[in-house]
Order: C-alpha cells, then sequence, then structure tokens
C-alpha cells in the first residue's frame, strides 16, 4: 500500500475543502473519502487505489433516515448496510431494497458498507483488480484484457471496445427501480442528481463511473414517496447460495388495477456496466395483464441490445429467466 | 536529449507536488493536516517525497476494557495492529480482503472485518477480540460450544466463527437453520466443519 496522508473531517465543508484539492474523484483520485472502508482499503492493499490523502468521513452527522415532509425518505450516506435492511419503515415500503441490501456481501461488510460508498463500489473485474495487468478503467489507453479473456462474471449491456466491466452492486440496482435520488455537496453547493444521470456509460473514458467531481460528498439518497400498493421483489443469481456477487439480478415495483399492470420499474445487476433499468422494457408491461409470454417480451425488449462475450453468453438465458421469475413475484 | 530517457513524465499531479500543494492550502483553511504536511509549510519537504514516519497518526482504542495508546503508520490495517502491536494474535488473518471472516472482531458492539478496516479510523472506539470474550477457565457460553460441538478442524477460522457467532445473536434473524447459515455465511471454514459450528450456535441460543 502507498504511503498516504490521513485525517479525520469534523464537519461537512472540510470534508468538500480536502477533496477539492485533488484533479479528479474518479479512479486514481489523490484524495478519497473513507466511511466503512470495505472497498477502499481493498483496493488501497491491491495498489488499484493510491490516494495520498485519505479523509475520514464517518463522523459526520450523516448517518441518520428521517422522513421529509412531502413524504419521501431520506437515507443519509453514512447509515450502514445492515442498519437499512432492517428499518421497518424500508421493509414495509421498499422492501427490494432490504432484500437487495441483505443479498449483498456479508453481515460483517454490511456492518461497515455505507449508503454512499456502496453507490461507489467498483467492479470486480479481475483485470481491474489485478495492478499488473492491462486496463483501460485503471489505466486509461493500456487495452481491456477481459474482451479476450476471464469474462464470465462481466457486462452484456452498456459495454464498449473499451471495457465490460460489470457494475457489482445490489443496493444500487434497487436504488435505480425505486428512482432514487443522489444529494450531493460540492464545491458549488448542493444538487440532486437522479440515479439514472448518477453512473455513467464506460464508452472510451471507463475511468470515468459517475458524475462526481473533486470536492463532491454524496450526503444523502432519497427516496420517492411509496407507491400505494406497490410489490417489489429482488431476486439474485449466483455461483453459491450467499455472499458472492451477482451474475444476474433484477429489481422488479409494480403497481395492479383492475388485474392489470398499472406501473412497472425494473433494474437488472450483473450484466451490465452500470444498473441497468430499461423504460422499454416497463413501456411492454404497462396496461397489460400478467403472463408468461408477457414477461418473456419484456425480457426481450430488455436484452435485445446485449453483447455476450466469449465466457458470458449464458447471461443471456439466466437474465430472461430471472427477469421473467421477479416479474411474476410483484404481479401475482 | 534528456537526461533519463526511459523515465516517464512527470504527471501534472504528482505525489510529490500534490501532497506540497495540500499541506499548504489544508493550513491556509485551517484543517488539521498531519506533520508531513505541517514541514512542508515550513519548507522542509519540499524537495523530498513524504517519509514514511511521517504518515503515522496517534490513536486511542479500548481493547478488551484496557485503554491502548498506539502510534501506527496509517497504513496499518485494525487487524494488523492488534496483532502486530497489541499482540492480539487470537484474531487470525486469512484472505486480508474481506473474503473469508478470520479477522471478524467487534467494534462498539458490532462484528466487523478487521483486514477492511485502518486502525487510524478507530480513535475512540472499544475494539472486542476473541482474547475478550473470555479466558481458559472463564470461556464464553461460545467458546464452550465450540470445544463441546467439535465446531472447528484446523481451528484457524475458529476466533471469527466465534465473534461472528457472539454478533449473530444479537442481530435481527429468524429461527431456522437456514436464516443462521446465512447470517454466518461471511465466515468461511475450509475445513467444513459447518454443521458443527451450527449446533454450537444453537446450544448459546437455547441458553
Amino acid at each position: 500500500m502507498q504511503p498516504f496522508a490521513f485525517s479525520r473531517a469534523n464537519d461537512i465543508q472540510q470534508a468538500i475543502q480536502a477533496g477539492t484539492h485533488a484533479s479528479t474523484a474518479q479512479q486514481g483520485a489523490q484524495v478519497r473519502y473513507v466511511a466503512g472502508g470495505t472497498t477502499l482499503i481493498d483496493l488501497m492493499k491491491l495498489d488499484v487505489e493510491r490516494p495520498a490523502q485519505v479523509v475520514d468521513i464517518n463522523h459526520l452527522p450523516l448517518d441518520r433516515v428521517e422522513n421529509t415532509a412531502d413524504g419521501r425518505l431520506k437515507i443519509g450516506a453514512l447509515v450502514r448496510n445492515a442498519d437499512l435492511a432492517v428499518l421497518p419503515e424500508v421493509e414495509r415500503n421498499y422492501a427490494v431494497l432490504s432484500q437487495a441490501l441483505l443479498a449483498g456481501a456479508s453481515g460483517q461488510l454490511r456492518n461497515m458498507a455505507t449508503t454512499g460508498g456502496n453507490l461507489l463500489q467498483r467492479t470486480r473485474c479481475v483485470y481491474f483488480r489485478d495492478a499488473a495487468s492491462a486496463c483501460n478503467k485503471r489505466e486509461p489507453g493500456s487495452g481491456c484484457p477481459a474482451i479476450e479473456g476471464y469474462n464470465r462474471n462481466l457486462a452484456i449491456l452498456g459495454v464498449s471496445p473499451h471495457c465490460i466491466a460489470t457494475n457489482p452492486s445490489d443496493m444500487n440496482v434497487a436504488l435505480t427501480a425505486l428512482e432514487a435520488t443522489i444529494v450531493i455537496q460540492g464545491r458549488k453547493g448542493e444538487r440532486s442528481v437522479p440515479i439514472d444521470e448518477f453512473f455513467l456509460l464506460p464508452g472510451d473514458t471507463p475511468q470515468v463511473e459517475t458524475v462526481m467531481e473533486p470536492g463532491d460528498l454524496i450526503t444523502h439518497v432519497l427516496l420517492p414517496r411509496p407507491q400505494a400498493g406497490a410489490r417489489s421483489h429482488y431476486l439474485k443469481l449466483r455461483d453459491r447460495a450467499s455472499y458472492e456477487f451477482a451474475l444476474v439480478s433484477a429489481a422488479a415495483v409494480a403497481t395492479m388495477q383492475d388485474g392489470k399492470i398499472a406501473s412497472a420499474r425494473i433494474a437488472m445487476g450483473g450484466i451490465a456496466t452500470r444498473p441497468w433499468r430499461s423504460h422499454e422494457a416497463e413501456r411492454v408491461l404497462t396496461g397489460q395483464a400478467p403472463s408468461p409470454a408477457l414477461f418473456e417480451h419484456a425480457a426481450q425488449v430488455l436484452l435485445a441490445n446485449a453483447r455476450p462475450q466469449s465466457q458470458n453468453g449464458f447471461k443471456l438465458e439466466l437474465a430472461r429467466r430471472c427477469l421473467v421469475h421477479a416479474l411474476t413475484q410483484v404481479t401475482a | 536529449m534528456p537526461e533519463h530517457p526511459t523515465d516517464p513524465p512527470e504527471p501534472a499531479f504528482s505525489r510529490r507536488n500534490f501532497l506540497q500543494m495540500i499541506g499548504i492550502t489544508g493550513m491556509a483553511s485551517g484543517f488539521r493536516w498531519p506533520s508531513a504536511h505541517a514541514s512542508a509549510v515550513h519548507g522542509e519537504a519540499h524537495e523530498k517525497s513524504p517519509r514514511h514516519e511521517d504518515m503515522r497518526t496517534h490513536v486511542t482504542m479500548v481493547v478488551n476494557g484496557r485503554p491502548r495508546e498506539l502510534t501506527v503508520d496509517n497504513r496499518i490495517s485494525l487487524l494488523d495492529a492488534l496483532r502486530d502491536e497489541l499482540q492480539l494474535t487470537g484474531t487470525k488473518k486469512g484472505c486480508d480482503h474481506g473474503q473469508c471472516g478470520a479477522c471478524t472482531v467487534h467494534v462498539n458492539g458490532r462484528r466487523v472485518n478487521a483486514c477492511l478496516s485502518l486502525a487510524v479510523m478507530h480513535d475512540g472506539d472499544e475494539v472486542t477480540t476473541i482474547e475478550g470474550l473470555g479466558q481458559p477457565g472463564a470461556l464464553h457460553p461460545m467458546q464452550q460450544a465450540f470445544v463441546d460441538h467439535d465446531g472447528y478442524q484446523c481451528g484457524y477460522c475458529t476466533p471469527g466463527q466465534i465473534m461472528s457467532a457472539v454478533a449473530v445473536l444479537k442481530e435481527k434473524w429468524g429461527d431456522s437453520d437456514a436464516a443462521l447459515r446465512e447470517a454466518m455465511s461471511g465466515n468461511i471454514c475450509r475445513c467444513g466443519a459447518y454443521r458443527n459450528i451450527l449446533a454450537a450456535i444453537k446450544q448459546v441460543r437455547r441458553g
């Protein structure tokens, strides 16, 4: 691990001030905030992250979950994954989020990992994690050995000729289906970013993964007011039953009216370079009576532009079955 | 011709000039920086990369009920601080990347992976290790249950298993075997003693 200076931020402005000294908040950032540390410390040990300054933000007042006056749920960036998952309000109104959180990592890691940190979780691509390998995300321009190499766990949607790394988070998939908003404080004050706009496609700059800029600090995640009668479900498929990243996952939120799907929101994980929302597939479902054929059609639309690699073609079939199963759950 | 033609060009943000910059502006903004930056401000470190010995921080933790003061390299994990600085070698290093659970300890009453946490993040925290849970002659009921049920073979994962199991019984999990197995999935046992580990935990849960 590279040596670094360490400080504890006592208030949000201090943290932002420290962050503004970096030239990027993306790969290669010279200043990193540490909360749970479960991604950052891991990657620092691998020399994938080499910050000169680490700022401990664990003592900032961002560890509460509150209801806003207009009925939304405001989740502090430092709320631990374990605590958020078992919050009665989350279990009741946003079950998909609770299920996704509990499907991720382990009890110990969920006690450490935070809401803000999980949003910024990095890919598990083995070439990204191996500092001796080429990787366009870690060393822009060095190439992507995954495309011709070990890509079983990598993406089939949102890929580019430069990167096929998967976003590994479960929480992000649920937050995408729930249409969460990310609240960020930075140099120019506070701004709110819909989660659909927070994550960027790799394109020809895979080292840039989010809209985060130097000095930006995620302070909260806002969930919309719960939809009356909505049902939601998270289904995660993986190589072992627990403590493993998704091969494929699906988050579905739906409301029914008179036996028809009044609204549906779906997002998939494990198959794409960012949490994958499909408005096209949602349009297929809206206003229709639920049926296996309808769900198959939605899956076909969602996967229409999939680009399987040499080892991950199985994800096409697995994703189809995963989505059909999740949709069956929320419309039964 | 450059003196060292094979040297890579100095990036706009090199580690050296970056540390100098944040040292200076950090002080100007009233932010408290470690000693390496303070010396940069006084002009002593301008031509040198930061020395490892400058990247140290003083930490006070209560470990197994006893206040402990340490000055550690910022890079030291909580796991290495416990083992190498405080000689509490009951906590084991398995994967060192949060993938096995051998390093599980309690911080402020919650189970965590000590390998993925920096010691310097724990100033003021209460840490409990397997040594603090019980000792020969006065074993914690969970330690005794692992003995009773042979909840190990080689024993390397056992401290982590026991620390995790104690915490699991205070967490919100169902009563089923499946729920307990899921709760314990962050602790890998390569000998495969899972069945006996489960029996040990159920004995303690029954009381």
